[in-house]
């Protein structure tokens, strides 16, 4: 088995430190628009970021494909390309594949190779178990073949990430080309990691993806909790953490995104004890008891994605920053209100949500929930405080 | 025989000072001072000391110091004062040596190896005077998730019972018996007033304090010593004792001195008896049975109630935890070989069993690499001194930790060792209702509960300074701890780095 540990944290440290910059937008109308602003946004953020790590994921963007599951992998070598290809053919019909469109910018260095196939799962693997299929094959590729990578294997969506700054790699992989409704970004200050192209965000695995600015000081007790439970926390880091949490309880035991948050930051039990209605302080008690091991501590900002959703959520006590905004049918996401306006100097509602509170843009019901309500922008005034 | 023995402790009285009061005369229930008339003069049998400092303590003028007799034998680093001591005692009596409190041996005291982490820079630090710290515990069976009905919004787990404490600290097993009636109480209000829980021992509860308070855990132990429905349903968590960290693998022993009438009534044996319990469980020579014994008290209290089996810490604790979780039981306790005692053969105090520190790393490990951590709590036991030792003990995987010595110190001991001679001087080990007055109930909870306080405000200041504001997210959590001093077999079985690593 490869040790990606080594390639993520050379020196062995604990874990990957790494504190950030985060910018997400959204259309809940599924309008789709191009790179450029997110790259303008996430660029406004420079000192967030240290220019070694930036990515992007967009959704919408394989509409052709929308059905086949859409892979972006890495190869450091001609050989790893070789290894997984044969094994991708092995495992999926492959419809399409091709070299992610680049062009060579000013900030990216020893970029690897970076493709990406669009594949169908083989006849005797069940609509129900597609998902786990692909997870598992992607964990294979990670863990077993040397010098891959699989950034990204969900279905009409994909994850652009590298080392250097975000607008620097945001510009190699051409993303104005691309039209997605859902953009979401990261700049990234790690302090103890190398360049490696897979350690950038936004971490995926299907078509749920991750941007993470924050230092877990519950790292040790929530990656116990998740190799207890099948997941192998083989690149050191908090964001790999966040991401297999949320596998856990969203994808694997179909929680809601809401009840998720209210895992990951849980109220206060002073907050839980002053609840009147026995049901409800019960459900609560409850999430805490049995999920104690996935209660997230420490400073974090988290933006998770995933086809029809994007998600806010910030530490219980709000140790890093998350500012959100709506205007007209979208929700903007980000570490700081600056490169909002930026992009959308006609921003008029933005405000920063409580620490534990999730902010959900759903597609579905076009809607941003926030507090378990809808945002009614000029009408909900506890739910948003106008900037102004 | 003349006794070859010499005085263990000198004891010198300031006769510029000695006002003749009298007060080191009455303290002293070993008879070590004596007043002679005749000469106005207070005399000691320095013999007869144990070194409690009861008198000093309680001399209005200072004027008495009692320090450990510095013996002329020719020095020898094989034949230590403490090894004549007990050869000369055998070659006078034949008998096994017998001792109270835990290992005094130096066996490596992990927790001074192990230093802490705080945040700096990348991660702040979380301040408890300003921010929530929470440090509320719940014991027992966990499932392995909760389902969602998507139809009513509402999640719902098959829960087994828990039980909730404040602090990850309870009082360990103190049984009525060993300790006298005043200390056994302070320690079930202390409880009560700390939101934790106090531990029968194996001595039973006496029925009138039942009503009082059900923060406790209730033994059953091999002499099922005053174990009824009652006591069974009366309390919160039921705890089968397999053994003793002081002394594994051989049973209890209260000399029949200990045992008078209240202590009888409530262990329901006859009044004057040794109380005697068998080395092992007889009904439990095998995993097996230990399970029955485990669904049995699940089924007398209805399933209502957490079952706990407490084990020594041992060579295999790891394996053995693992067969007690997949027989049923909700908490495992484990009680390393610091762990005290009321009365042991000191042999086997000072021999049998190792260091909770390192059995806990193994046992916590092992319940996860089975995937089955979950499935029951750890408490720890067996010498805890401090807050400091407390949290180690978190990080390493406990759930919360037994103390048993650390709360009698609270209320008084010294640690002479002398629990199992049925006096103490400071009422706590005794059931003489002379000296066990001497402890107020009411002002030795106080002094319990001040502990707790102090020790959760320390605990929280620690977890803040790591950047952590909820006792679950430091469970386990090795990444806080490094090691000083260790060699590397001993940080691998503890699954933490050396400092600076």
């Amino acid at each position: 088995m490869k040790n990606l540990s080594q390639i993520s944290n050379p020196f062995n440290d604990d874990k990957v430190i790494a504190n950030c910059g985060l910018f997400g937008m959204m259309s809940l109308e599924k309008n789709t628009f191009s790179g450029s602003d997110i790259i303008k946004a996430i660029a406004n953020m420079r000192v967030r970021g240290n220019g070694l790590g930036g990515g992007f994921a967009a959704y919408g963007i394989y509409p052709d494909y929308a059905d086949l599951y859409a892979f972006h992998i890495m190869f450091q070598s001609r050989s790893a390309k070789e290894q997984t290809e044969s094994f991708l053919e092995g495992s999926f019909k492959i419809v399409a594949k091709e070299e992610v469109p680049h062009r060579y910018a000013i900030g990216v260095s020893d970029p690897p190779l970076v493709w990406r196939y669009f594949v169908e799962t083989p006849k005797g693997v069940s609509d129900e178990y597609a998902d786990d299929y692909v997870v598992e094959k992607v964990m294979i590729i990670n863990t077993k073949i040397d010098d891959s990578f699989v950034f990204s294997s969900g279905k009409d969506m994909g994850v652009f990430k590298g080392v250097g700054h975000p607008e620097d790699i945001g510009n190699y992989f051409c993303l104005e080309d691309y039209s997605a409704y859902i953009w979401v970004s990261h700049s990234r200050f790690p302090t103890n990691t190398q360049a490696w192209w897979g350690g950038a965000h936004p971490f995926s695995i299907l078509d749920w993806t991750v941007v993470h600015n924050g230092e877990i000081s519950s790292y040790g007790t929530n990656r116990n909790f998740l190799e207890m439970r099948g997941y192998y926390c083989t690149m050191h880091t908090d964001t790999e953490v966040m991401a297999y949490a949320v596998d856990l309880l969203i994808r694997r035991h179909r929680l809601p995104v809401d009840i998720a948050a209210k895992i990951m930051a849980a109220p206060l039990w002073t907050e839980i004890d002053q609840i009147d209605d026995e049901e409800e302080k019960q459900q609560l008690t409850v999430l805490r008891q049995v999920y104690s091991g996935l209660l997230i501590n420490g400073p974090f900002t988290v933006i998770i994605a995933h086809q029809g959703e994007m998600i806010g959520l910030g530490d219980r006590v709000r140790l890093r920053p998350l500012v959100a905004g709506i205007k007209d049918d979208m929700l903007y996401l980000s570490s700081e209100e600056a490169p909002m306006k930026l992009i959308r100097p006609d921003l008029e509602y933005t405000w920063i949500p409580k620490g534990g509170e999730p902010i959900i843009g759903k597609l579905d019901t076009k809607e941003v929930i926030y507090q378990n309500k809808p945002v009614q922008v000029g009408v909900n005034k506890d739910a948003v405080n106008i900037a102004a | 025989m003349l006794s070859t023995l010499l005085p263990e402790f000198k004891i010198e009285r300031d006769d510029s000072r000695c006002i003749r009061c009298k007060v080191c005369v009455r303290q002293c229930g070993f008879k070590t001072h004596r007043y002679d008339e005749e000469d106005d003069t207070i005399c000691s049998s320095e013999e007869n000391c144990v070194g409690c400092q009861r008198c000093a303590v309680m001399c209005p003028t200072n004027a008495l110091t009692i320090k450990p007799h510095d013996w002329g034998y020719r020095p020898n680093a094989n034949w230590s004062k403490d090894h004549f001591r007990e050869l000369h005692r055998q070659a006078e009596s034949g008998g096994v040596i017998l001792t109270g409190s835990g290992n005094d041996k130096p066996y490596r005291i992990y927790w001074d190896h192990i230093v802490l982490n705080a945040s700096q820079v990348t991660n702040p630090s979380i301040d408890p005077l300003r921010e929530p710290m929470e440090l509320r515990t719940y014991l027992g069976r966990k499932p392995e998730k909760v389902e969602y009905d998507p139809v009513n919004k509402k999640v719902y787990a098959d829960m087994p019972p828990q039980v909730m404490i404040e602090v990850p600290i309870i009082f360990s097993a103190l049984s009525y018996g060993a300790i006298s009636y005043n200390a056994w109480k302070a320690l079930l209000m202390a409880a009560k007033e700390a939101g934790t829980l106090c531990n029968t021992g194996e001595g039973g509860w006496p029925v009138e304090l039942r009503g009082y308070s059900n923060r406790v855990i209730a033994q059953c132990a091999s002499g099922r010593f005053g174990v009824d429905l009652d006591y069974l349903n009366s309390a919160s968590i039921v705890e089968i004792k397999i053994g003793q960290g002081a002394k594994p693998g051989i049973g209890g022993h209260l000399p029949g001195e200990k045992v008078s009438s209240d202590v009888s009534l409530t262990r329901m044996i006859p009044e004057g008896t040794d109380a005697l319990s068998p080395a092992p469980q007889h009904d439990i020579y095998s995993i097996e049975d230990l399970s029955m014994l485990i669904y049995a008290l699940k089924e007398a209290t209805h399933y209502e109630k957490p079952i706990s089996v407490k084990i020594a810490a041992v060579h295999n604790a790891a394996a053995i935890a693992s067969g007690m979780v997949r027989a049923g039981a909700d908490i495992i306790a484990i009680d390393g070989i610091r762990g005290g005692t009321g009365a042991a053969p000191k042999i086997i105090r000072d021999n049998v069993g190792i260091p909770v520190e390192l059995a806990l790393a193994s046992v916590d490990k092992r319940l996860r690499e089975e995937g089955i951590r979950n499935q029951a709590s750890i408490l720890v036991a067996g010498g805890f001194r401090n807050s400091g030792d407390i949290i180690k003990a978190i990080a390493l995987g406990a759930d919360a930790v037994y103390i048993g010595t650390a709360a009698l110190v609270a209320m008084g001991c010294t640690i002479c060792q002398k629990c199992y001679t049925g006096i103490c001087n400071w009422g706590i080990c005794t059931q003489d209702p002379y000296l066990s007055k001497r402890l107020n109930p009411e002002i030795a909870k106080r002094r319990l509960v001040n502990m707790i306080r102090g020790w959760s405000l320390e605990i929280k200041e620690m977890l803040g300074g790591m950047g952590i504001n909820a006792i679950e997210s430091l469970r386990g959590n090795r990444h806080h701890l490094r090691g000083v001093g260790l060699e590397q077999w001993e940080l691998d079985v503890l699954g933490i780095k050396g400092a600076g690593m």
